[in-house]
């Protein structure tokens, strides 16, 4: 069987699952499947960008997802004109005290000659700075969580359509990615690791608790979306005309027809930025990224600046993910701060890339249409196994026990299924070219 | 008497706090620690290895009290210990069996077995929440402190009490105790040297006549014993739930980094810098500063520099600062 076959009926036996779901149980949770399906593929291509290009180790895919989220609500949501009148010039100018700390102390590093006096200089900036940066930025803060705490209660957005804050939210994970990246590259991988594990926990920290921001905990709900909303379409004569012409309930008909039309949006970003990545690993570049991974010390050998080269391939693989958080958010319409959790949104990609095939595109993005669709029909599953288990025991507490647990089966399953494809096939479904 | 008052206030609210957190966090180090100098990797898998064992323990110390068996004014958790640390050895031993040991004899690069240990720590998290489920759960029991702020109040007659938890005295006790042990072994008994030879120089501890699979057998059984003896402290002195033993893993990782990886020692001090510099940072010194200044000094505000949720931060920027400019760790470890 060659490898076009093969790949395609892979892909064609998820769809199949896709398609079976709709039949089964209902065509919304099928699309549901697809759309996450699609979010997670863009994260894993990022994934497969750092590590299966250049091996970088990235396990804080869950920060710049996040990023992302808040680049929805950033770009969106309409300014609470409000707040920015009692505390946006004390918010700004805190930010940029706080900037003009970190690149003084930068500066001073650099420009001074090491020693001593050098180190006090550097802790007398940085202290100084953070204390006059929150006199500044408290104040500030209160005032704006004061405006009608119920219901904003934070800065707000720009109100710009939420399409633009898909490549925003790139752009800001960039950032993190670049800070990040100049302090942990071209030392241990291990380090870069839990360097990445950090930012990301702290990334979260500052959406759950900043609520001038994101309005922390409480959430930011009703993000603007780039398609109609049901209750247009059902009091719109001519689509529920439409709809009752192919014989469908107008309320499913316009459930399914959002569903479809995110569906087609993300289908359009996934595809232009798999056909980037295929380029980028065909081209001269992926060779040489390819060549250092396989071999630092030989690529550095022939000039090649590793260290550089590892930064432009962290930041362009975080951007990625950022993307794809924005889209998540913006398909979500809501930004949850509670809800992220580091299995979910960085260890479970992580799966994906792997089971998929790591360095091969196409495998990333079949792993994660497959592990997406293993996530969320595990748990039914799950269910359902342990029922017939425990059919034949007596009521009682392990029964009642085992039944709840069954919630629990899909980071058991997950941990299996990735332990059962390093072991007996480390290279994926679709094997690195 | 202003500053008798000071001193008692920081002693209780930074001092002991930090002293048992410290302890707490050095014993999850050295177990971090051992795996990298002798597996040679980063288990990622170390926070829901002490989960597992601590829920053990729970399940036992459950059992013991629906029996009536109880440690009087001590919690009954340390009887159930040793069956934890015998429940834990079992896993992490199996797991090594079926996992560890196939990358082992492969050879395997390190960040393939890191990616390894990534599934181990979904399997682990899997099933201490499939066993336990993953709320909060309260297993202390006994006296629940050594010394209270109101008894302390009268015997000194200070306005400041110090309250001193029976579960912190514990843990400073137990972690001596149990350092004192790991060292001994490591110091004076061959299979401790064994151990360090294994650890310094693969090869010539190969020529010398060491079994390779010995070395890593007495490592998953004392990093089992560290990793449970962690847990249970950690459970008792805040409470039990299966996900801050997995976000206890930076925390964890950055003494280990701090300290120097591969170093023990390096591990025990990284832990107490990063428990110190997370008490000190969150607290509101407020109280402290009011008793030593002069009263128009008073400060207004709380004199919290970063909030108690951004204790994560504290670890991270103090990683970020060894990272930067001492990426060997305080006692230089094996890194790089």
């Amino acid at each position: 069987m060659s490898e076009t076959v093969r790949n395609t009926a892979l892909f064609a036996t998820v769809g199949l699952l896709i398609v079976l779901t709709g039949f089964l149980q209902s065509w919304n949770s099928a699309l549901l499947i697809l759309n996450m399906g699609l979010v997670s593929a863009i994260m894993a291509l990022g994934v497969n960008l750092q590590w299966g290009f250049a091996g970088l180790f990235n396990i804080g895919v869950m920060g710049f997802v996040a990023l992302g989220g808040l680049a929805a609500v950033l770009v969106s949501m309409p300014p609470t004109t409000e707040a920015w009148a009692v505390g946006g010039a004390g918010i700004l100018t805190a930010m940029a005290l706080g900037a003009a700390t970190i690149v003084a102390a930068v500066l001073l590093m650099k420009r001074m000659k090491p020693g001593k006096l050098r180190g006090l200089a550097v802790l007398a900036v940085i202290v100084i700075g953070f204390f006059v940066y929150r006199a500044i930025l408290d104040p500030a803060v209160e005032q704006i969580e004061k405006v009608s705490p119920a219901a904003t209660g934070y800065l707000g957005g720009l109100g710009l359509p939420v399409i633009l804050a898909w490549p925003i939210g790139g752009a800001l994970a960039a950032g993190a990615a670049w800070l990040i990246g100049k302090t942990a590259l071209g030392l241990r991988s291990d380090y870069l690791a839990i360097a990445t594990l950090g930012i990301a926990e702290i990334i979260i920290a500052v959406l759950k608790n900043e609520d001038w921001l994101t309005r922390g905990v409480k959430n930011v709900v009703g993000i603007p979306r780039p398609v109609p909303y049901e209750i247009d379409l059902q009091n719109d004569p001519a689509f529920v005309e439409r709809a009752t012409g192919i014989g469908m309930d107008p309320v499913t008909a316009s459930t399914i027809y959002v569903k479809l039309e995110y569906a087609a949006l993300f289908l359009a970003v996934l595809l232009m930025l798999l056909w980037m990545a295929q380029m980028a690993l065909k081209s001269p570049w992926g060779r040489m990224m390819r060549a250092i991974r396989d071999n630092e010390t030989a690529a550095e050998a022939m000039g090649k600046d590793v260290t550089a080269r590892h930064l432009q391939v962290f930041v362009l693989g975080s951007a990625i993910c950022g993307i794809a958080g924005a889209m998540m958010t913006t398909l979500d319409g809501q930004l949850t701060p509670g809800t992220y959790q580091p299995l979910r949104f960085t260890f479970l990609i992580w799966v994906m890339v792997i089971v998929g095939g790591s360095g091969n595109n196409f495998g990333a993005v079949l792993g994660a249409m497959l592990i997406w669709f293993l996530w969320v029909q595990v748990e039914p599953i799950g269910i359902f196994v342990l029922e017939v288990i425990t059919s034949g025991m007596s009521d009682g507490a392990l029964k009642s026990h085992l039944l709840d647990s069954a919630a629990h089966m899909r980071l058991l399953t997950m941990g299996v299924v990735l332990l059962l494809v390093l072991r007996f096939s480390p290279r994926g479904l679709i094997p690195e070219r | 008497m202003e500053l008798l008052n000071a001193i008692v206030a920081l002693s209780n609210f930074v001092l002991v706090p930090a002293i048992s957190y410290g302890s707490q966090l050095a014993l999850g180090a050295l177990g971090v620690t051992l795996i990298y100098g002798i597996l040679r990797f980063s288990n990622f898998a170390h926070g829901d290895t002490m989960a597992f064992g601590a829920m053990v323990t729970i399940l036992v110390t459950w059992w013991m009290q629906s029996v009536g068996i109880g440690f009087g004014p001590l919690p009954t958790a340390l009887l159930a210990l040793p069956f934890g640390i015998l429940g834990c050895i079992a896993l992490v031993l199996l797991t090594d069996r079926m996992v560890y040991r196939f990358y082992r004899e492969q050879k395997a690069k390190p960040v393939i077995l890191v990616i390894v240990s990534m599934g181990v720590m979904f399997i682990m998290n899997g099933l201490v929440r499939f066993i336990i489920g993953p709320d909060d759960q309260n297993f202390a029991d006994g006296t629940r402190f050594i010394v209270s702020a109101r008894d302390f109040k009268e015997m000194t007659g200070l306005d400041e009490g110090l309250a001193i938890k029976t579960t912190q005295g514990i843990t400073v006790v137990t972690a001596f105790v149990v350092v004192m042990l790991l060292f001994w072994f490591l110091n004076r008994t061959r299979t401790g040297k064994s151990m360090r030879a294994y650890s310094d120089n693969e090869d010539l501890a190969l020529l010398s006549g060491i079994n390779p699979e010995r070395v890593v057998v007495y490592t998953w059984l004392i990093v089992a014993t560290l990793a449970t003896v962690a847990g249970v402290l950690y459970g008792l002195d805040k409470s039990f739930k299966p996900f801050t033993y997995f976000q206890l893993l930076l925390p964890i990782f950055a003494s280990a980094i701090v300290g120097g990886l591969g170093s023990p020692l390096g591990a025990i001090a990284g832990g107490f810098i990063i428990a110190f510099s997370e008490v000190t940072i969150t607290y509101a010194w407020k109280k402290v500063i009011t008793y030593v200044v002069p009263e128009r000094f008073e400060p207004d505000s709380l004199v919290q520099l970063l909030g108690t949720d951004y204790k994560l931060a504290v670890s991270f920027v103090i990683l970020i600062i060894v990272l930067l400019f001492r990426p060997t760790g305080i006692f230089k470890g094996k890194a790089l």
